[in-house]
């Protein structure tokens, strides 16, 4: 059974859950209906918040999340997940664990639960994050939660897809400097220090309090007022607070013309992320094996092969 | 032209029920996972309408059952139903553990498309899916 783009998109525009994920599914895997699906749906899209919830490994992201979408639910929101995980370099495998935590909200019908692989891309979230959003989007979520895998250091790319990020940093993964390093501490609007319960909370807590103030030291003219909360997601403490703290978020950017400006800010580099990918295509097929073969022999250096190919490239842009 | 991508085949694993052995469906997962698959788990405890609904929102191309604390005469068919009256019965249904011979013919009739005994190698596991796979995709394709 072959399905139409225009059927798909007609469908998840009326919120049909099937219609939404074969979407996401065509988009996730380069099938070209997906593309025409976006295109139909794309003037539909603008609305949803954005929120990316991210820190290290271990850290209770999931659980974190479950204990949001049920906070949101409550107050009568409905939220799309997409949760990221780890594909694997070698075999393009993974595993897909983040629903585990999410059992609770399996048959409601005002939440959509997405796993995704990683599927080769760096930063913290999969190639076709963004794409997904944009569905859930159009189909009237209201916020879309983007969990992204566990991460180390410089994999903020949720930063630039999300209105509002949350970091989650827990007590006891060693070095309290470790536990949030820098490129996690300069982005986020929302900082939470989760399993609140255990041993060591106070000296997390106490760091990140200074990082923070450090932060704001920095950054004079950030005019919102990163809070710094607590949370024991496992037994569902903090969420009222949590969901405060992004809502407030959410009133300063619409405030301040922020809301529409990311919207617009995550649509323009869309577009030069495709851009670049598909000129790179294009290029490594054009790139001549003799080219490549002389690099491996040492008789021609990186930099003038890379040039040789740009140029060629370009040449042919202009005579075809 | 850009290299085809070969997409991976996506995989629901779930247990239903009150069953909580988690050994065989763990290295299931792993094996899958080896062999290029995206697992996704749905954790302990589930009903057939949770699974079908994951199959649905995951949009999976299997999706296959673990059971090793019976109650599979009734789960299982109950979800083969689900997934149908849900328009999504072109993902294929598997299951695996505890299913004495004379339950197969029924939970086969129900619309179970394999299943897989006790001592089952991962290997032959692995090797039905990717033939499933491929000719799945020659119709997709066709």
């Amino acid at each position: 059974m072959r399905q139409s783009a225009t059927e798909v998109a007609n469908r998840l525009l009326a919120g049909e859950t099937a219609a939404g994920a074969r979407a996401i599914r065509w988009l996730d895997d380069r099938d070209p209906r997906g593309a025409q699906v976006l295109a139909e749906i794309y003037p539909h899209t603008g609305r949803a918040q954005a929120v990316g919830v991210t820190g290290p490994p271990g850290a209770g992201k999931s659980t974190l999340t479950d204990m949001l979408v049920a906070e949101w639910r409550r107050l009568g929101r409905r939220v799309a997940v997409i949760a990221v995980d780890p594909s694997s370099p070698f075999t393009g495998g993974a595993i897909l664990g983040d629903r585990v935590r999410m059992g609770r909200h399996a048959l409601d019908p005002g939440v959509f639960i997405r796993s995704l692989g990683t599927r080769g891309q760096a930063g913290g979230l999969s190639r076709s994050t963004q794409d997904a959003a944009l569905v859930f989007d159009a189909m009237g979520f209201d916020i879309v939660i983007v969990e992204t895998v566990g991460v180390g250091q410089d994999e903020i790319d949720v930063v630039n897809l999300a209105h509002t990020t949350v970091i989650v940093a827990v007590p006891g993964l060693g070095d309290e400097i470790q536990a949030v390093k820098a490129g996690l501490m300069e982005a986020g609007e929302v900082f939470v220090v989760n399993k609140a319960d255990r041993d060591g909370f106070d000296a997390t807590w106490r760091q990140m309090d200074l990082m923070l103030h450090l932060r704001a030291q920095a950054l004079p003219d950030l005019r919102w007022d990163v809070p710094l909360l607590r949370a024991a997601a496992a037994k569902g403490e903090g969420a009222e607070e949590i969901v405060s703290a992004i809502e407030a978020h959410r009133l300063f950017l619409e405030r301040e013309g922020e809301f529409v400006r990311r919207h617009g800010a995550r649509a323009r580099d869309q577009v030069l992320i495709l851009v670049r990918d598909a000129l790179a295509a294009i290029a490594f097929d054009l790139a001549e094996e003799a080219v490549l073969q002389q690099v491996e022999a040492r008789t021609l250096d990186p930099y003038r092969a890379a040039e040789q190919i740009v140029s060629t490239l370009t040449n042919g842009v202009v005579t075809a | 032209m850009a290299t085809e991508y070969k997409r991976p085949l996506r995989v629901l694993l779930a247990k239903l029920g009150m069953d909580t052995h988690t050994v065989g469906i763990t290295i299931i997962g792993h094996a899958l996972r080896e062999a290029g698959m995206e697992v996704i788990f749905t954790g302990l405890k589930q009903t057939p309408e949770m699974v079908c609904a994951a199959a649905i929102q995951e949009d999976v191309d299997v999706v296959g059952i673990s059971t090793l604390s019976a109650g599979h005469t009734r789960s299982l068919p109950k979800l083969a139903r689900l997934l149908r009256e849900a328009g999504a019965d072109d993902k294929l249904l598997v299951a695996g553990g505890v299913i004495p011979e004379e339950d197969k013919a029924l939970l086969e009739q129900a619309g179970v498309h394999r299943i897989f005994t006790m001592g089952s190698d991962t290997r032959d596991i692995v090797a039905y899916l990717e033939s499933w796979w491929e000719t799945r995709r020659a119709e997709e394709a066709a």
